[in-house]
């Protein structure tokens, strides 16, 4: 069987952190910012399960890794979910440009 | 026995200090003064029982009054041995002024009673009372030098409360700011000549530092004589700086400046404080450390006892000029405590040599009597005239008779006619002098006329001179009970304090002396208080124009003496003109522009930057985000390329 190159992995890695980046600095919406980081999440987890099977196939700690930052991510999601809501209800909008009172 | 009970009769006071000051003025606006003086009643009688216990049963061991030290406890230890205690001593002295204090203060305590009556501050005054009665026993008891020192800065403190008691009126305030400033700096010697005597005794407690300086063998003693600063000895140094501290407080020429400006205060408090117990204080220091200053340093003995004399000599002639009745009365404290120092001056140390030393706290025993009396009366006749001046006084005596003749015995007792108690006194002083030095006996002779020249004008001033007054309708009459009984009282101490047989109970070395009255030697005194009082009687008894030719005879020097030698305004020229202007001020633009400026630059610099770079505190989450990341970037390639 012709293996993927680790490089190639990391390369959609990579793109897909600075996909992230770059949403997360240019979308005003605040839910598109939290998919985001969702996005940046996920592309560590790639390199998590990417080095765990080319590097160490013997162990499963890249896995295990990748599996607890599913759950914190659920988590997270759920907890900025809650402030979103939260900054609506105050803000009637969830454009980050309008939650900048706190400044000099 | 046990003596701890002393402990008693300085915190009844506090007690009370503490009570009237903290709860007086809501809950003890009338009781206030009823409770002081009743806790000061039970603190004179333990004060009375404890002296007369340690003088007639078990004071006495061989002949020699032994020094008790009946309680001590150590607050604060820099080193072993040298050590700031709390503590109680007993000896013929400290025994003798808990009597005077606790008594002339109660006198002071009832007169104020009727005195004060109406004022709004009635409680506050009585708490500042008892805090003086505190401090001031406190001083007396001390043990160490150092706990002398604190209680010493206490009496100041309540001095100053007192004196700017009636803090609305200007000239009071400035009054109890300038005893306050005259006497810290005086005290500022004290202080530094307990830490030179201090660090080469290697003590602060009184009696070891006696015995160490005292002991011409001991280490301390050569190494405080050896070491030395502009050619005089450190041990010259530091009882001449301690001299100072005691002349502050005892307005020892030039330093008596704050004196006559004290008598702001209620007259009630001028008796206490500035005539009968605070002022007296310089004279119990030196009296304290007299072993040292007898048999180690006699020059310095020399320096007090021509300050004494001076000082003596000037307040009598001052004295004769004024026309405030209390700045009379003051001038005469500060003579009078001219004499004591002038006594301790020409004493030496132990047995009939030490006569002086006797003299002079005879005389300071039976000061207090007569002097805080005649401030009573002048008390009780400023109450009845609503003014100090002397023009506004004069045939007084069918009006005020119980004060005209207590009056009239404080003025005999301090001139020292024969039996009231300043004549037993005086003559100790003048005997002490004519065999230690002439000149000086000279000056106290002339002094003892001037004397009774200016108190029995005070006299007839105020109860001869013009033609005995109707009674003003609706006046009130001379006082109430309270006011009476301690004139009354003082009346009777002033004309016994005398017998008492002093040199049996205080002497420079504590062994018991029987001393004899030279009846040969009183009649050069004696005739001289007498021509005082015929003169004064010549001048004042009736109202005419002789004073006033008498002033003109004297020409300047009467103005000089009438404006008090100018001494005020040669303290204002070297403070406002020289002192503020040399040093004050180049002083001030120092802190204004160079240590503030300094401050300022730095203040505005971090404001200007801070002004510059707050957009960068946007609130805007992604700005942030961006600075974060060029960061972890940044670092990320300096770690990476730079960083090897």
């Amino acid at each position: 069987m012709n293996t993927i190159p680790l490089t190639h992995i990391l390369f959609v890695s990579t793109a897909l952190f600075f996909i992230g980046m770059y949403g997360l600095f240019t979308r005003r919406n605040i839910i598109t910012m939290l998919m985001s980081i969702e996005l940046i999440l996920n592309s560590v987890n790639i390199n998590f399960i990417a080095f765990n099977k080319y590097l160490h196939p013997a162990n499963l700690d890249g896995v295990f890794f990748t599996i607890f930052i599913i759950a914190i991510a659920a988590a997270e999601a759920a907890v900025a979910i809650a402030i979103i809501i939260n900054l609506y209800r105050n803000h009637k909008s969830i454009d980050i440009e309008d939650a900048a009172e706190m400044k000099y | 026995m046990n003596y701890s009970i002393i402990a008693l009769i300085p915190l009844l006071p506090l007690a009370t200090f503490i009570l009237l000051g903290l709860f007086g003025r809501k809950y003890f606006q009338t009781s206030g003064g009823i409770i002081a003086t009743v806790a000061l009643l039970a603190s004179a009688i333990i004060s009375l029982y404890v002296t007369y216990h340690y003088f007639f049963i078990d004071g006495k061991v061989n002949g020699t009054y032994r020094h008790i030290t009946a309680l001590n406890y150590t607050w604060l230890e820099f080193s072993p041995g040298i050590s700031i205690d709390m503590g109680i001593l007993i000896d013929p002295i400290s025994m003798m002024m808990i009597v005077v204090v606790t008594f002339i203060s109660l006198m002071v305590h009832i007169f104020s009673l009727g005195y004060m009556k109406g004022e709004d501050r009635f409680s506050t005054y009585f708490a500042f009372l008892s805090l003086f009665t505190f401090s001031m026993l406190g001083l007396v008891l001390s043990t160490n030098i150092f706990q002398l020192y604190i209680f010493w800065e206490l009496v100041g403190l309540s001095s100053f409360l007192l004196i700017g008691y009636y803090f609305y009126k200007p000239s009071a305030v400035a009054a109890s700011k300038k005893a306050f400033i005259v006497t810290r700096f005086a005290d500022l010697g004290f202080l530094i000549g307990i830490l030179m005597l201090g660090f080469h005794a290697q003590t602060l407690d009184i009696s070891t530092l006696i015995q160490n300086l005292t002991n011409h063998q001991s280490p301390q003693f050569i190494g405080i004589t050896t070491a030395s600063f502009l050619g005089v000895s450190l041990l010259t140094w530091g009882l001449s700086l301690v001299f100072i501290g005691g002349a502050g407080k005892s307005a020892m020429f030039p330093l008596h400046i704050w004196l006559p400006d004290a008598m702001e205060g209620p007259t009630p408090v001028s008796a206490l404080i500035h005539a009968a117990t605070m002022v007296v204080a310089g004279v119990y220091l030196i009296a304290r450390l007299f072993p040292v200053y007898a048999l180690s340093a006699p020059q310095v003995l020399e320096i007090i006892m021509s300050v004494g004399a001076v000082s003596a000599l000037i307040a009598a002639i001052i004295a004769c000029t004024q026309t405030d009745i209390k700045r009379v009365l003051a001038y005469s404290t500060m003579s009078q405590i001219g004499y004591m120092m002038l006594a301790l001056g020409v004493s030496k140390y132990g047995g009939e040599d030490g006569l002086g030393y006797i003299g002079s706290m005879f005389h300071l025993f039976t000061h207090a009597f007569f002097k805080s009396l005649l401030f009573l009366g002048a008390g009780a006749v400023i109450h009845f005239i609503h003014s100090n001046e002397m023009k506004d006084m004069g045939g007084l005596r069918k009006l005020m008779p119980l004060t005209h003749i207590t009056f009239l015995i404080a003025c005999l007792a301090i001139a020292g006619i024969p039996p009231f108690a300043g004549f037993f006194s005086k003559e100790e002083i003048l005997l002490a002098a004519f065999r230690a030095n002439k000149f000086i006996y000279g000056i106290a002779l002339f002094t003892a006329g001037l004397t009774s020249f200016y108190m029995f004008r005070l006299y007839f001033s105020i109860f001869w001179n013009k033609p005995s007054t109707e009674n003003k309708t609706g006046h009130h009459g001379e006082g109430t009970w309270s006011m009476k009984i301690p004139l009354v009282v003082l009346a009777v101490c002033s004309l016994l304090a005398g017998l008492v047989p002093f040199a049996n109970y205080i002497t420079s070395d504590g062994a018991v002396l029987n001393a004899t009255n030279n009846i040969m030697f009183s009649i050069v005194p004696v005739a001289v208080s007498l021509g005082g009082i015929l003169l004064s009687a010549y001048l004042y008894k009736k109202e005419n124009d002789k004073p006033v030719r008498a002033a003109a005879l004297f020409g300047t020097f009467y103005k000089a003496a009438h404006k008090k030698f100018y001494i005020d305004e040669m303290y204002l020229f070297v403070t406002q003109r020289i002192l503020f202007n040399l040093i004050a001020r180049p002083a001030a633009w120092v802190d204004k522009n160079i240590v503030d400026g300094f401050m300022n630059l730095t203040a505005t610099t971090t404001g200007k930057v801070s002004e510059s770079i707050k957009a960068m505190q946007s609130g805007r989450l992604q700005s942030y985000a961006i600075y974060f990341f060029g960061g972890v970037i940044a670092m990320a390639a300096l770690f990476i390329y730079w960083w090897k």
